[in-house]
């Protein structure tokens, strides 16, 4: 009998989501045991044409990572839907836009005018990207980039979502080893659109910092200040998502002296992870008075790519107005 | 003659003070303009960014939230953490991109009709000047999803839990 | 021959993307290498904390995040104008050094040493890491596991985590190390040397042992006589982390030497229309199109130009193996671009020592691991050696540290022009008048670039880690002769 069918895609991504599950290390003899890894940039060599050949769903599953950025990232995100039984979100990147999502507070424009007139750049003619270019050979072509990033589920449905930036490899390998279980018919896959290989709550709820009453006066920035290393970050002044975050990641960031950044996507419950996080700070701030609150949030550098570092196309606006 | 453009402006109020404000005003028959539909909740301190944003990105032109003056609230401190929140809101929305005057908070006790209707007048006369907020989401795409096949969802058909 | 029909989906497939033209006769007209993706770091990074740029850099690329969150920690500290305590300093370069043996394990064994280990016309089925495994033996492979697992593991001890650390920060990192993790991370240290010495062993044995292997390694379809760059310290010896970028001539004359703040008088960037990147080039000599010499501005920044580019190794056994591979390759500078594989064996052995060397030093567990930065921010500039090449980050921020210009010359990007220029030799070699262009031909094309490692994720412009590749052959109607498709790894 032949194996289930494995296949992993990478759209606007980093290359991160694919380290992490090599990151799995032994754990990949597992995937290559139990699975037929039929598509696999990173690891191995592949065709599209092989997958574009596939009959619809035979590939039992596939992690897709990356944000959708461009007609090709969502071409491929259509045809792996299509070949695909259980397509999941995999990493912050296809679930709510990521990093490259912070694309949706500047314009398509912005961007490529940017790109091609920095310091560096050698461009007295202003050129730009052109989607097709006549060669004196003959015309070649480029993908269209989008004006706006896109998570994936903004372009196909997911079955599940995986998050993290990227998600962390013991949750991968929990992940993978409850999928080969069910194949055996050993476990029960969770229902449709859940969240797998993260936690039911806050990447609070895993961090080890004591934890007082929080009562802040003042934000201030790792930029110019030193933690003490046992204190919650958010009640040192430290703009901490950790209460507007699920987790799953074990609170490596805080326990690294470092304040969560949000890659794990918003805690249960919550759609928009960055009017969460509003909400957790106000609820912080010792102030009764308008005007000392407004100088408290001065501290506040950058609202909205504080709240919205990994999830902006993701949010309820899904952009910034241009 | 051309149209006048008319904001639609949501407008969330609390049980104790403004909404009771608001049904004085309609009571005494202040005229203030009808642009404003009135969501009524317990508190001010109900009113999470989340319902802001959705409104903002599903059409409404501007939000107004009211509730009771600050030491009046009747879950004691809860409109203080609305003051503090609406002053974060305000400057992530300063940051998207959307002005000032469409996101508004009015303090206004159960006697102050005239008040409140006086606020709503002018909001709608500023959003009204500033014209359609006309908000998009990304561009639209077909998502199929019969393809799933455990039935997965779309962003699309995503639902929020108020 | 093989023919496979593209449309309607060519134009969507894969990250990177050749198209060879023939002329009439059937020869290489001229080939094309587009990048489709840019993801605009240096426009949405504006607006954000300088502080977060090395955590939000390091999404650029997760292949190499370390080399971007080192290159933007060390632009944060130039835009506070701290300097950084030493313990900091060794601590970064010893996560970096450990990245360093990751990084260069997985490229050798997983992406560009397939090739060599499994033959240049091995099967493209079997030339991945689990023929790798397959074809040395699972013990190796069990090897090669271990010593990415060692790495990953010093990542995250002092990085905090495996992928996209995020430790650093302007004046230093926010945590240090334990006398015990030290111990651990020297013992995973001493283990990396041998690990590095048993691959070189194997390169020797597979490849050099191998006639067909050294003339193809010698052959000069893959050479390019380009300038070389390379990091190194004040001794002139190579080093990732931090000294100036030192630049020689293709008779290996040193044309000079600069320091970070000094990038823009010696680099500039030529635009083309048809792809996302650019292509970096000295300004001192100029942009004289795609061809090589002492009069084109191109230069390659890898590892084979690191080691030319340097008088010698800072470690005495990654030394001997520089002397070797001069000595075997006929003196300095080496020009034949498959040699890149070797050299980057020998900086696997030198990122092994060197991992040693700072683990065993008696600041390294020391508390002194910050400076909090003081001055007012202004503008900074951090580069490092990424694996892939010279990766530059130049920030300016406002007063209060926003950043509101950001300028990124990436590791890969800077090879981008020659890279294009191997394809085109290669091309040229392989693809003849009546030729049949075959599945071992495209390997050779592809071997020309899999040299480099390019990771076109590094160039912020585009997408991800190691790149997917398809050549378009057409003829000189334009039409479409054949496409060959396959991923680079
Ligand atoms: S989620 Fe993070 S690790 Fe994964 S591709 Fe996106 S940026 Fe890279
Ligand atoms: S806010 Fe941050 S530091 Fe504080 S408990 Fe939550 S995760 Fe830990
Ligand atoms: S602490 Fe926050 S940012 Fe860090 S890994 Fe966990 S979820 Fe991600
Ligand atoms: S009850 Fe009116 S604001 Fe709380």
């Amino acid at each position: 009998m032949s194996k289930p069918k494995f296949a992993m895609y990478w759209a606007a991504a980093c290359g991160g989501c694919e380290i992490a599950v090599l990151n799995v290390h032994e754990g990949i003899l597992d995937v290559d045991a139990n699975f037929d890894v039929v598509f696999w940039p990173v690891a191995m060599d592949a065709k599209y044409k092989d997958v574009e050949a596939m009959p619809d769903k035979s590939i039992t599953l596939t992690l897709f990572n990356g944000a959708i950025r461009n007609d090709e990232n969502a071409h491929i995100a259509q045809m792996l839907r299509a070949k695909s039984q259980v397509l999941v979100a995999f990493g912050a990147c296809a679930c709510e836009g990521g990093i490259p999502g912070l694309g949706n507070l500047t314009t398509k424009q912005a961007i490529l005018d940017t790109a091609f007139s920095t310091v560096s750049t050698d461009n007295p003619k202003e050129l730009r990207p052109q989607t097709t270019f006549k060669m004196p050979e003959g015309a070649i072509h480029i993908p269209t980039m989008y004006e706006t990033v896109k998570s994936l589920d903004q372009v196909v449905p997911v079955d599940y979502y995986m998050p993290g930036c990227p998600p962390e490899s013991h949750q991968i390998a929990a992940v993978v080893g409850l999928v080969i279980k069910a194949l055996k018919g050993e476990a029960q896959l969770p229902p449709a659109g859940a969240v797998i290989g993260a936690s039911q709550s806050t990447v609070c709820d895993e961090c080890k910092r004591a934890r007082g009453e929080k009562t802040i006066t003042a934000f201030t920035r790792m930029a110019t200040f030193q933690p003490r290393e046992d204190q919650c970050l958010l009640e040192q002044g430290i703009l901490c998502s950790g209460m507007a975050t699920r987790g799953g990641c074990d609170a490596r960031c805080p326990t690294a002296n470092m304040p969560c950044v949000g890659c794990y996507g918003p805690a249960p419950d919550v759609i928009d992870q960055g009017a969460r996080m509003m909400s957790a700070v106000a609820s912080v701030v010792d102030s009764k008075d308008p005007a000392e609150i407004d100088k408290i949030m001065e501290g506040v550098a950058d609202p909205a790519g504080t709240f919205y570092r990994f999830s902006m196309p993701s949010s309820l606006m899904r952009h910034a107005r241009t | 003659m051309t149209e006048q453009f008319e904001p639609t402006i949501v407008g969330f109020t609390c049980n104790w003070c403004s909404y009771r404000a608001a049904d004085l005003a309609g009571m005494s028959r202040i005229k203030y303009a009808p642009n404003v539909r009135l969501i009524r909740l317990m508190c001010s301190g109900r009113v999470d960014p989340q319902f802001v944003f959705k409104a903002l990105a599903e059409g409404a032109d501007g939000v107004l939230i009211s509730g009771c003056h600050p030491g009046d609230c009747h879950y004691v401190e809860q409109n203080y953490k609305t003051m503090r929140r609406f002053a974060l809101l305000k400057k992530t929305l300063a940051a998207l991109g959307i002005e000032d005057a469409r996101v508004k908070l009015v303090w206004a006790s159960a006697a102050e009709g005239n008040i409140l209707a006086e606020e709503i007048d002018k909001m709608v006369a500023e959003v009204r000047a500033l014209g359609p907020l006309n908000w998009k989401g990304s561009e639209q795409l077909t998502v199929n999803s019969e393809q799933s096949a455990v039935g997965g969802r779309s962003s699309a058909v995503k639902e929020m839990s108020l | 021959m093989q023919r496979i029909t593209i449309d309607p989906i060519t134009r969507l497939e894969g990250h990177g993307k050749i198209e060879i033209f023939l002329d009439p006769e059937g020869n290489v007209a001229n080939t094309y290498f587009q990048i489709p993706e840019l993801r605009g770091f240096e426009q949405f990074c504006v607006g954000r904390p300088v502080e977060e740029m090395p955590v939000l850099t390091g999404r650029i690329c997760g292949v190499c995040p370390e080399a971007h969150h080192m290159a933007a920690a060390k632009a944060a500290d130039a835009v506070y104008h701290v300097e950084i305590p030493r313990t900091a300093a060794k601590l970064r370069e010893l996560l970096y050094s450990a990245f360093y043996v990751t990084d260069h394990a997985t490229h050798f064994y997983a992406l560009g040493g397939p090739d060599f280990v499994m033959g240049p016309d091995a099967p493209v089925a079997e030339r991945n890491i689990l023929g790798v495994i397959h074809k040395v033996g699972l013990e190796i492979g069990g090897k090669v596991i271990q010593a990415r697992k060692a790495g990953h593991t010093v990542i995250e001890m002092i990085g905090g985590r495996k992928v996209h650390p995020c430790t650093s920060i302007p004046g230093g990192l926010s945590k240090g190390i334990t006398v015990e993790q030290r111990d651990e991370i020297e013992k995973m240290g001493r283990w990396a040397i041998e690990f590095a010495q048993f691959s070189l062993k194997l390169f020797a044995d597979i490849v050099l042992g191998n006639k067909a292997y050294v003339d193809l390694i010698l052959g000069d379809a893959y050479t390019h006589r380009t300038y070389s760059m390379g990091m190194v310290d004040e001794k002139n010896h190579v080093n990732f982390y931090d000294g100036k970028v030192s630049v020689v001539d293709p008779e290996g004359k040193r044309l000079g030497k600069y320091a970070p703040s000094e990038y823009t008088d010696w680099i500039a960037e030529h635009v083309e229309p048809w792809t996302y990147l650019k292509f970096p080039y000295l300004k001192k000599v100029g942009w004289k199109g795609f061809t090589d010499g002492k009069d084109s501005g191109v230069y390659t920044a890898t590892p084979l130009s690191r080691l030319n580019a340097a008088d010698g190794m800072a470690t005495p056994l990654a030394q001997a193996e520089y002397e070797k591979f001069y000595a075997t390759l006929g003196g300095k500078p080496v020009h034949q671009r498959l040699a890149t594989h070797w050299a980057r064996l020998i900086e696997l052995l030198y990122a092994a020592e060197r991992w040693v060397e700072l683990a065993t030093d008696p600041e390294i567990a020391s508390d002194n691991f910050r400076a909090v930065p003081t001055a007012t921010p202004t503008e900074g500039v951090g580069i490092v050696e990424a694996p892939r090449g010279t990766l530059t980050h130049h920030y300016w921020t406002d007063e209060r540290g926003i950043v509101t210009k950001v300028n990124l010359i990436v590791g890969t990007t800077n090879n981008y022009a020659p890279i294009s220029m191997s394809i085109k030799k290669a091309a040229e070699s392989f693809i003849k008048r009546g030729v049949v262009v075959s599945e071992g031909i495209l390997n050779r094309v592809e071997m020309a670039f899999r040299a480099y490692d390019p990771c076109f994720g590094c160039a912020t412009h585009s997408l991800p880690g190691q790149m997917p590749l398809q050549v378009t052959v057409r003829d000189a109607r334009g039409n479409v002769v054949d496409v060959l498709k396959q991923f680079c790894d």
